[in-house]
């Protein structure tokens, strides 16, 4: 297997509980050091796909490979392979509210790194250096639930920039914030690409797409990836983005 | 649409009796459990450590249990007085916090003590009913004790922020995984709270003139489904970002605590008093 291959997902198809479908025979590769952005109208399986990624969810057919390891329940049921993996897979969920359920800011940027077993200094220092980089210092002792939005979508970004993960899966990261802290999450974003990182971004935000896409694939309403490819071409096919309900025609108004 | 039946003053009132209560409810748990601006004031309390503080008040609760003195217990909350005074909390808020709650909970138990307890006649009632001098003494003992224990829980939960006093619980050899569990509940009855409340403020924008008894029982049962499938939504969620972050069914927790020298004089301090409550309380 080529070592720049971080995820090879291969035919997958998953469906909830009830037969409830969330993603047809879906194939793609994530490269190392890709930013690559999932596209996809509510309900077409992009938040799904990103907890496969993360061995959260397992296909109901097809595989996943994540670093050339076959991803599965009973791999992940091996210590040693699941510590590596989780070491280096962060997901950054939607909902910052289910993420950060810890009684304090402190608690929940430590939760990581001490459930895999890193030294309490090693832990303390990764700490600092995360509540320094995501300018956090001062909520260190609050309680997540007083946070406003984009607070906590900074210690979400936190809790799994401890880990220092070589991929981030990030769900909606924008959803949800102000104008401010959404061009600052982007900047974000920006940077961990500049160090190296692998980035998975599900969105139906084109803005977003646009600005730190290096691939986009897009998701049909029928849990299908119908397009991938270089972010100015999926971007100008406006037929293409119409029709995964992506953008909307507005009659024009005639007085 | 809700149809409406009329708009009389006795439909009014009724209109308004589920959201009033809701709402009553929601602030007052809100009030009760989230009491951070107290606890974030300049203090005597809330400059010790919170492990001294859960010591301190568990100690103290201990000794007040113990004591059969109705004076001693009576000191005792003189003193808490003096700390909620030192600990930037108005001491009239800390007396009606439990003296206002404690009647509908105490008091309806141990009133029929007054007429049923043997002993020297305070006053006749109609009835035959007598009121005893030993029913008023255990009477007043019994509510002493309850508000004096309450009190205690009061001032702990005031000054310390709630993640501290969880924190704080690990000292009593409770198992993380419970501690954090704690916290999480915590946590996500504050988010269903705001949720709740959200629901029923959608519901009250859309509803022209009243709704019948059953019409607000109809709402209020659809509103409670619906915040326990979100309730359950939630808890798979939250589960999966524990396990994505390495979560395997035991927690390992920081214990960022560090006792200074105030603290342990502090905490000596109030040891020795739950060792002389106990003693003079005999």
């Amino acid at each position: 297997m080529d070592a720049t291959i971080v995820f090879e997902v291969c035919n997958v198809s998953f469906a909830y509980e009830g037969n409830q479908t969330a993603l047809e025979h879906v194939s793609l590769e994530v490269q190392a050091g890709e930013s690559l952005v999932i596209l996809g109208a509510n309900g077409s399986g992009k938040s799904s796909l990103l907890k496969l990624l993360d061995g959260l969810y397992f296909p109901s057919s097809g595989t996943i490979s994540v670093f050339g390891k076959s991803l599965t329940e009973e791999a992940l049921l091996n210590d040693e392979f699941n510590f590596a993996f989780r070491r280096r897979v962060g997901l950054v969920f939607q909902d910052s509210d289910v993420q950060l359920f810890s009684p304090s800011v402190l608690d929940e940027v430590a939760f990581a790194p001490l459930q895999l077993g890193l030294a309490r200094e090693e832990v303390n220092r990764r700490i600092d250096s995360a509540l320094e980089a995501l300018r956090i210092e001062k909520l260190r002792d609050r309680a997540p639930h007083r946070l406003s939005g984009g607070e906590k979508r900074r210690v979400a970004l936190a809790s799994i920039l401890t880990l220092q993960p070589d991929v981030w899966l990030m769900d909606e990261p924008t959803a949800g914030l102000d104008p401010r802290s959404q061009s600052w999450l982007v900047e974000f974003i920006l940077n961990q690409q500049k160090q190296g990182k692998t980035i998975v971004t599900a969105t139906h935000d084109l803005t977003i797409a646009e600005e730190i896409a290096s691939t986009i694939c897009v998701f049909s309403e029928e849990h299908k990836i119908v397009a991938s490819g270089k972010p100015s071409d999926i971007l100008n096919d406006h037929e293409l983005l119409h029709r995964s309900n992506l953008s909307h025609y507005h009659a024009r108004v005639i007085e | 649409m809700q149809t409406i039946q009329s708009t009389s003053d006795s439909h009014s009132r009724r209109r308004n009796i589920l959201e009033q209560t809701l709402h009553g409810i929601t602030e007052a748990i809100e009030h009760a459990v989230f009491a951070e601006q107290i606890s974030a004031n300049a203090g005597f309390f809330q400059s010790l450590d919170a492990r001294v503080k859960v010591i301190s008040m568990l100690a103290l609760l201990i000794g007040v249990s113990l004591s059969r003195s109705l004076l001693v217990i009576a000191a005792v909350y003189l003193l808490l007085l003096i700390l909620a005074w030192s600990s930037a909390i108005p001491v009239d808020f800390f007396i009606k916090r439990v003296w206002l709650v404690l009647p509908f909970f105490t008091g309806l138990v141990v009133i029929p003590a007054l007429f049923i307890t043997p002993g020297p006649v305070l006053v006749h009632l109609p009835l035959g009913l007598v009121i005893t001098a030993t029913g008023v003494n255990t009477v007043l003992f019994l509510l002493l004790r309850v508000s004096t224990s309450v009190s205690l829980t009061l001032l702990l939960i005031l000054t310390t922020p709630w993640n501290a006093v969880l924190s704080a619980l690990s000292v009593l050899r409770l198992p993380d995984v419970f501690i954090l569990v704690l916290g999480m509940t915590y946590r996500y009855i504050y988010l269903l709270l705001h949720l709740a409340n959200d629901m029923f403020l959608s519901r009250k924008s859309r509803v022209v003139g009243y709704l019948s008894t059953s019409d607000n029982q109809h709402v209020l049962a659809a509103v409670s489904a619906t915040l326990l499938g979100k309730s359950l939504d939630m808890s798979s969620e939250v589960y999966l970002a524990m396990v994505s972050r390495g979560f395997r069914g035991s927690i390992i927790t920081l214990k960022p605590f560090k006792m200074r020298a105030k603290d342990w004089w502090w905490l000596s301090a109030f040891l020795a008093i739950a060792v002389v409550v106990i003693i003079m309380g005999r």
